[in-house]
């Protein structure tokens, strides 16, 4: 018996001492699962590695919608070491099955207070940067069509548009639930279905992805489709002849945000990932393409991002959106998933 | 032990045939195999049918999720969809399909191996590319809009469209097997005794091709019931079964109602399953070891009818590929058709990147080699193995399973079955080697299908011609069985080849960062709403998978020469 608790100690002692000698000459592979837009992340990559090079990050890459499922179903025994740059909402599902460690990031009490988790100390979750709704309207299928351009929610469920929108389905899409989320928040729940009963009039279809209906505007597949402004700004750079409106009754908004996974063997690294991911340096990356970003006061503004967006973010109540989620999603299927074809 | 007893029976006693030492090798590996089933399809089904019965906590509530989905009209309704979608499509498919094997094997219409070569090239595309090519041609922006009469692309004409392209090839496939060997003593017969080419036909070729029919029709059911690549694209407002469990899952987060449509989506199986057994008991023997090859005789009018259909259905295939190979060069379809490169460049779209497409090389060259291996012998052992009923029985019923899988159901399964913390198979998770392993399994019943029917059109006589020398079993089977079959056990290769490239639902839960695959990209890209990169990416996948298929008929067409050279006089 002695004998083996001596070799047990020695074996610990002789993989410890492994482990250090390998960490200090190996790089650490950091498994990093996010939902971050592919062409944005090797740039992350870099800049990160550049201030911590002993850590390599490999990315588990994948839409919200898809990225959420796969971490729900590794849940008894969770692959990644961290989670970063998916939506809040998700952060907060996946929390309920202890799925994060508290860490404080060195200076995340420099953000604006509403990005991050501050119910829970060290907090579970921290956001880095928003992702807004927005409407994507083509001008040269609009002006096909006769279409004004809308320039609010109540604008949608006139009959000039009818046939003529298209926006994600929010039982399949991260950005449809965010945007039903907040015509409830905003207006309440009766009157949020019955604009939802005539907006349902005016869909054309509803896709599987959020990005989806800006991108299948900007191709001039359906003049208006209903977003978020990141994807609006970014199809009107690479030049699709779009306008992107921002609606005046309010628009809702979810956060892109981080959690370090319970079980992670790369806690150190995990945490350097972290750190940076509140500094001013990395805040300045997140704005080179999303104009509302964690750190107050150091934002820019972001070429064809609707002027004047921050300003028109509601006041979203994750904790609301994430326990009502499934409730809202059921009602919703049932009143227009479900008439959705004509019997044959 | 391999030396038969010579000893008669005594008098009196039933004969019983002896179970020899071969015998027992046989059903070893045959139980071998079956176990490699058992583990890679069996068990991930049973960790989803069982999360089917609970809740997110993992507690057991009975039927309440399926009280559910059956009060669910929005879920309910999609079964009569999925049904209404596929038997239309087959029934489009099935006949049109034999109409081209017909021609290609039974008339002396010229270019034959061209239309061939044509009519194959959609079983090289992912099913996200024709439908990609349908909104190039009939969508909003589409070359000839104006073709379908007003009518929604998004929805199930869109989706029959695109399903029939998609499954068109597979269907040839087993029609060809099954009428590439015909006796051409029965025609002579036939002839002599003054039937008319009708009545050839209806008592002839039909009845020889019966078993095929049945099983193309079967596999076109099933393939068009479980696909979910074209309606994530056509689908619009028309929920199908197989949408359904990707809104369950990727947007609902409720593994357990994905489960249960998942398990709705089974019963078809067991259909095929009880229709393919029943159909089997009335096939024989085509091929027997005394037949003659038939060979078509030149009728020009016939063969001028024939050769006009090949060309349609040709030019509707090379039409669709044009479109999506158009797509992918112009710069920024429909308002700048100038020729770019830009959506190459993969490592820039969301969800792309290049190491995904030479990770899809890897895994297919793995899947066609092993499968292939695993699932002929599999297939001859249970055909060939003597007596041993219930497991030939059980292994026939474990090779139907895969196909009614649904990609997405069974990529789930093996999330819970492989990445469940007390399984020891668990450090395959995350790896190439899973990714083999499901693709293999997801595409094991077709293949099995094609070696069957082969296998089937051999004489029991070679078996019992070499017992009787006392040739061993596996002399047989590499001197005859192996040369015989070797169209066959190509063909299967090839399919596992490109089905490994082209897959997309079964893999898009299992890819790690190290093992992103190009389908999966193409899948992601276009749900991004990249069109054009994921047309791209599908026409890379197209060209690779017609690259390789070339080198292959070319290194083959001197193997086939040596072994087929018995079929022609």
């Amino acid at each position: 018996m002695k004998f083996a608790k001596t070799f047990a100690l020695l074996a610990g002692g002789l993989a410890l001492a492994l482990s250090h000698t390998t960490s200090a000459t190996a790089k650490t592979d950091l498994l990093v699962y996010t939902a971050v837009e592919a062409d944005e992340l090797k740039k992350f990559k870099k800049a990160f590695e550049a201030d911590y090079p002993d850590v390599n990050i490999k990315w588990v890459r994948d839409s919200t919608g898809i990225i959420t499922s796969k971490l729900l179903a590794e849940k008894e025994n969770p692959k990644a070491d961290i989670v970063w740059g998916v939506a809040a909402t998700s952060l907060l599902l996946l929390s309920k099955y202890n799925y994060f460690q508290g860490y404080a990031p060195k200076g995340v009490e420099k953000l604006e207070k509403k990005y991050y988790d501050t119910k829970n100390n060290p907090p579970l979750w921290v956001g880095q940067r928003a992702w807004i709704a927005s409407v994507c309207y083509n001008t040269v299928e609009a002006g096909k069509h006769n279409l004004p351009l809308p320039t609010s929610w109540a604008d949608l469920t006139k009959g000039v548009y009818k046939g003529h929108v298209i926006m994600p389905n929010p039982n399949s899409s991260g950005t449809g639930f965010l945007d039903v989320s907040s015509w409830i928040q905003m207006q309440g729940e009766e009157n949020a279905w019955k604009y939802m009963d005539a907006l349902h009039e005016n869909i054309a279809r509803y896709t599987h992805s959020g990005s989806k209906p800006c991108k299948l505007a900007a191709k001039g597949e359906i003049p208006i489709g209903v977003s978020f402004a990141y994807r609006g700004a970014k199809s009107k750079n690479a030049g699709a002849p779009l306008e992107v409106v921002a609606p005046s009754e309010g628009v809702g908004w979810d956060l892109e945000a981080f959690g370090i996974v319970r079980n992670t063997k790369n806690l150190k690294a995990a945490r350097a990932l972290a750190d940076w991911s509140v500094t001013e340096k990395a805040n300045r990356i997140y704005n080179e393409e999303y104009a509302v970003v964690a750190m107050p006061g150091i934002a820019k503004p972001v070429k064809n991002f609707p002027p004047g967006i921050e300003a028109k973010m509601i006041q979203n109540n994750f904790q609301w959106a994430a326990n009502n989620r499934i409730r809202v999603l059921d009602e919703w299927r049932k009143r227009y998933d479900g008439k959705s074809e004509p019997k044959k | 032990m391999i030396t038969p007893s010579i000893k008669a029976p005594p008098l009196g006693t039933a004969i019983k045939p002896k179970v020899s030492g071969e015998d027992w090798i046989m059903r070893v590996v045959l139980i071998g195999i079956a176990l490699y089933l058992l583990i890679t399809m069996v068990f991930p089904l049973y960790a989803i049918l069982s999360k089917s019965f609970q809740t997110d906590k993992g507690v057991f509530i009975g039927l309440d999720n399926y009280i559910k989905f059956f009060s669910t009209p929005a879920l309910f309704w999609s079964i009569q969809n999925s049904f209404f979608v596929t038997i239309i499509t087959c029934l489009i498919v099935v006949p049109v399909a034999f109409t081209f094997a017909y021609a290609l094997t039974r008339s002396c219409m010229p270019f034959k191996s061209l239309f061939k070569g044509i009519a194959l090239i959609p079983i090289l595309m992912p099913s996200l590319l024709p439908a990609i090519a349908l909104v190039y041609l009939f969508g909003a922006q589409g070359l000839i809009k104006g073709a379908l009469l007003g009518h929604d692309l998004y929805g199930p004409i869109g989706i029959i469209i695109g399903e029939s392209i998609y499954v068109f090839p597979h269907v040839l496939t087993i029609m060809l097997i099954a009428m590439s060997t015909a006796d051409a003593r029965l025609y002579e017969a036939a002839q002599v005794l003054g039937a008319g080419k009708i009545k050839t036909f209806f008592t002839v070729t039909l009845p020889g091709v019966r078993y095929g029919l049945v099983s193309a029709f079967f596999v076109c059911f099933t393939l068009v019931i479980t696909d979910f690549g074209v309606p994530k694209v056509l689908g619009g407002k028309f929920n199908m079964l197989a949408t359904d469990i990707y809104k369950q899952v990727v947007g609902r987060l409720d593994f357990e109602m994905g489960a249960v449509v998942g398990m709705v989506l089974l019963i078809p199986a067991v259909f095929a399953f009880f229709a393919d057994r029943i159909a089997q008991r009335r096939q024989v023997a085509l091929l027997s070891s005394r037949a003659v090859p038939y060979e078509p005789k030149p009728t020009p009018a016939f063969d001028m009818a024939m050769l006009t259909f090949c060309i349609v259905i040709g030019a509707i295939i090379l039409a669709v590929l044009g479109t999506a190979c158009f797509a992918s060069f112009a710069k920024f379809w429909p308002y700048n058709l100038s020729f770019s490169l830009n959506h190459y460049d993969f490592d820039l779209m969301d969800g792309g990147s290049w190491d995904s497409f030479f990770n899809t090389l890897e895994l297919a060259a793995w899947t066609a080699v092993i499968g292939t291996a695993a699932v002929f012998s599999g297939a001859y052992l249970v055909e060939k193995t003597k007596g041993f009923e219930t497991g030939r029985g059980i292994m026939q019923f474990l090779c139907m399973i895969p196909m009614a899988v649904p990609g997405l159901v069974l990529g789930l399964a093996y999330i819970f079955f492989f990445n469940n913390p007390g399984n020891p198979f668990g450090i395959l998770y995350h790896t190439m080697p899973i990714l083999v392993i499901c693709t293999i399994t997801h595409f094991y019943t077709v293949a099995h299908l094609t070696a069957v029917t082969a296998l089937k059109q051999m004489d029991p006589e070679f078996e019992a011609v070499s017992s009787s020398l006392k040739v061993p079993f596996y002399r047989t089977f590499f001197r005859v069985t192996v040369p015989v079959c070797l169209p066959a056990i190509l063909d299967i290769s090839m399919y596992l080849f490109v089905n490994a490239m082209t897959t997309v639902s079964a893999v898009v839960f299992l890819y790690s960062p190290d093992t992103a695959l190009a389908s999966v990209a193409m899948l992601n890209m276009d749900d991004a709403g990249d069109t054009a990169p994921a047309a791209a990416m599908g026409m890379l996948i197209v060209g690779t998978a017609a690259g390789v298929r070339l080198v292959h008929t070319i290194l083959s067409r001197g193997l086939l020469r040596r072994t087929q050279a018995w079929r022609y006089r």
